[in-house]
């Protein structure tokens, strides 16, 4: 298939692995910040290939993962009402809150459906309008262009029974807050590919200068991710921070134009919890005052849903890239995949269920 | 097994037969016993055919039935009956929608009762159908249900026996629910059963993966996409008997149906304690379900087949049961795909397209769509 099976050549996947054994002279650590590229290394294996000089450290882009555990329990508190359809992306049904998932409110007789567009979700809004239709807006800058239509769309179309519960965070400040982290090893930066075909690269040379790293935007196919990599490491060994587009087939340096409207006109920047982090100053969106209407939390009366995070859970630190998911001591025993402490052992992007699914073998619980 | 899909909207069933037999309980004193007890409700992943499916399996209806044939680890179960041995199943139907590319309901009702019988070595005998009808669905409907029933019947050569017809009230179904049973004789000296797999064996496919649960995908409501894949659903009794005219020494069979090939070689390297390495670039993915699957955020390892079988043949008979599946229409894309070995018992390990491995493990329920 074009674009998959390409970008998955063992041959062509072996001369960039070569390329970055013969560049590299000392010990490097690099975090891709996106989920999506934390479970194609460890799915494909490209971590065990590197040299051992080179570190990746799995970043906190991963929206189910971020999600504060105050923000599941929103959704579970109205998800739980007998008049709302509560419409999620799949992967958000498992994700733990206090004592429940989306899951366990479905089974007792919650109307939760998993779309795949929030489009789809004002579909419903419209062909059953004596329900009141919540769409789970989470995600980065990915999902936000598509959750801004949909509240633009539901406004033009007059349907009024549609609400957002908002939870969207943004990767520049995120980048900065681990920066500032006194105890940060990371030297350079895998960006999110995606997350920089709606956004563009305007956000990186600041954060690049001040921080002196290279960021080097990436895509998530295994030759995407090496790709990636070897320019990472080159930059590093000759001593340049520049922000570089490894990406180039689906990033442009503007960005998507389009989306960028449509989440200026119904978005607006502010302070945003992360699960496992804490808030991070103008890291998030929510609805702006004009689309105040629309925001489920104020709809639905929410506000006082304050829950605090199990204190037995390092996510946090794995997010930051302070440690690696199995020096954290519940991993493997009391959190698994099965009974996750936390968010990053419950999405398939969560670098903890990376490191459980597919490393069992190698990696063993420490502490 | 009756495929369920893969999503949320879909629905759900359990299989007997995975179980391992606990101690009895008091059934005035039962609670459910971890995990069971954080899910105190039925939720859709009981129905997945992952590991929340085993353990409803394990911890409820085990105990609950207490019996040692249940207990064998198989797609049907092998029974002695005066002097013949029977292998004997039962699967429900609950597929949405009930017409998909490639096939329907009626067609896997037969197909996937058929194939269970066949993955314990048996050739289909007699099948049994129950319909359970939705107040208010077009009798048309369960017209073309019943003729397609009949069709896939004839085309496995197996004779419908009996039937039950109930109706429930509309809101009650989903259109039609299709229950069917079935009986066949075991040929003497088969004895295929997930326990039998060895370190040494040959794992082989009998074709390409994944079309079914992309085909009823593509076609579901709320999520209609694109796509010129069909089911691969058919009855694998003919290839089964072509295998088993080069040795009736095959050791496992299972149609990897619902939560796909990637569960079934995780259940038989439970089931056995050997350990099983999957070769990634050998499994045959159709470029259409590779496509299908990464624009979904699925695994095709996970999704369902209705008309594919995994071998685990002794080594010395490998290469001449490949050959006999290639001359068989049902096989002709066979491929050999892995072996048994003896390290990391009861775990498979994938060997990755670029080198490296990863562990191949049960899916908790469904598998769900990534967000991006």
């Amino acid at each position: 298939m074009k674009y998959v099976e390409e970008f998955n050549d063992p041959a062509l996947a072996r001369r960039l692995l070569d390329e970055i054994h013969a560049t590299v002279t000392r010990p490097w650590a690099m975090m891709e910040v996106c989920g999506g590229q934390t479970h194609s290394i460890i799915r494909h294996g490209i971590d065990q290939l590197l040299p051992d000089e080179v570190e990746l450290i799995h970043g906190p882009g991963c929206p189910v993962c971020v999600t504060p555990l105050e923000m599941i329990d929103k959704a579970l508190a109205i998800a739980s009402r007998p008049d709302v359809v509560f419409c999620s992306f799949g992967d958000m049904l498992r994700v733990p809150g206090t004592g429940r998932d989306l899951f366990r409110v479905k089974g007792e007789g919650g109307d939760v459906r998993v779309v795949y567009s929030p489009l789809d979700a004002l579909t419903i809004a419209r062909r059953e309008p004596d329900k009141q239709v919540v769409f789970f807006g989470i995600g980065f800058e990915t999902t936000a262009p598509a959750n801004a239509m949909t509240v633009h769309e539901a406004r033009r179309l007059g349907i009024g029974n549609f609400s957002l519960l908002v939870s969207h965070v943004r990767v520049p400040p995120a980048i900065d807050a681990i920066m500032r982290a006194p105890e940060c090893r990371v030297q350079a930066f895998l960006a999110a590919g995606h997350v920089c075909s709606v956004m563009g690269t305007a956000e990186y040379p600041g954060l690049a200068e001040r921080h002196r790293v290279p960021i080097v935007v990436t895509g998530f196919e295994p030759l995407d991710i090496l790709e990636g990599v070897r320019r990472t490491v080159r930059q590093l060994e000759r001593g340049e921070h520049r922000v570089e587009n490894a990406y180039p087939r689906a990033v442009r340096e503007a960005g998507n134009p389009a989306a960028l409207r449509m989440i200026e006109e119904v978005f607006e920047v502010s302070d945003r919890a992360w699960r496992g982090i804490g808030v991070i100053p103008d890291s998030g969106w929510r609805l702006s005052d004009a689309f105040r209407e629309y925001d489920a939390e104020y709809r639905f009366d929410v506000g006082d849903v304050r829950t605090e995070e199990s204190c037995d859970c390092r996510s946090g630190e794995v997010l930051q890239g302070l440690i690696k998911p199995n020096e954290c001591p519940a991993f493997g025993g009391t959190c698994t995949p099965r009974t996750p402490l936390g968010a990053t052992m419950v999405s398939s992007e969560g670098a903890c269920a990376a490191y459980y699914l597919y490393r069992r073998l190698e990696v063993t619980p420490v502490g | 097994m009756a495929d369920t899909g893969a999503i949320g909207a879909g629905a759900s069933g359990t299989a007997i037969g995975t179980g391992v037999i606990d101690t009895v309980v008091d059934p005035a004193n039962w609670s459910c016993p971890a995990p069971l007890r954080d899910h105190p409700v039925v939720v859709m992943g009981h129905g997945g055919g992952g590991a929340l499916s085993a353990e409803l399996t394990q911890h409820l209806f085990s105990p609950a039935y207490g019996n040692e044939t249940l207990a064998a680890l198989t797609d049907s179960a092998a029974v002695q009956l005066g002097g013949a041995r029977l292998a004997f199943t039962t699967d429900s139907y609950v597929v949405r929608p009930l017409f998909f590319p490639g096939g329907s309901i009626g067609d896997l009702a037969v197909n996937g009762t058929v194939n269970d019988l066949a993955m314990s070595g048996a050739r289909a005998a007699y099948l049994s159908t129950a319909f359970i009808l939705e107040e208010g669905v077009r009798l048309d409907v369960v017209g073309r249900v019943a003729q397609a029933v009949g069709a896939a019947a004839s085309a496995a050569g197996v004779r419908v026996a009996t039937g039950d017809t109930k109706v429930v009230e509309s809101g009650h179904g989903d259109g039609v629910y299709l229950n069917t049973s079935g009986i066949g004789l075991i040929p003497p000296g088969v004895d295929i059963r997930p326990q039998r797999a060895t370190p040494g064996d040959v794992i082989i496919v009998s074709g390409p993966i994944g079309a079914h649960g992309v085909a009823v995908l593509s076609v579901r409501e709320g999520l209609e996409f694109g796509s010129d894949v069909v089911s691969d659903t058919a009855p694998l009794g003919g290839l089964v008997a072509a295998m088993l005219a080069v040795t009736p020494d095959l050791h496992v069979l299972r149609d990897p149906t619902r939560g796909g090939l990637a569960t079934s070689l995780c259940e038989i390297a439970a089931a056995s304690g050997t350990g099983v390495v999957l070769t990634e670039s050998a499994v045959p993915v159709p470029d259409s379900v590779t496509a299908a699957c990464g624009f979904l955020g699925l695994d095709p390892l996970y999704v369902a087949n209705e008309g594919r079988l995994v071998a685990f043949v002794p080594p010395e008979h490998a290469d001449a049961v490949l050959a006999a599946m290639h001359d068989h229409p049902q096989g002709a894309g066979a491929a050999v795909i892995g072996t048994c070995v003896t390290e990391h018992p009861g775990m498979v390990v994938a060997r990755t397209g670029l080198g490296g491995t990863r562990v191949v493990d049960l899916p908790l329920g469904e598998q769900l769509p990534r967000i991006c």
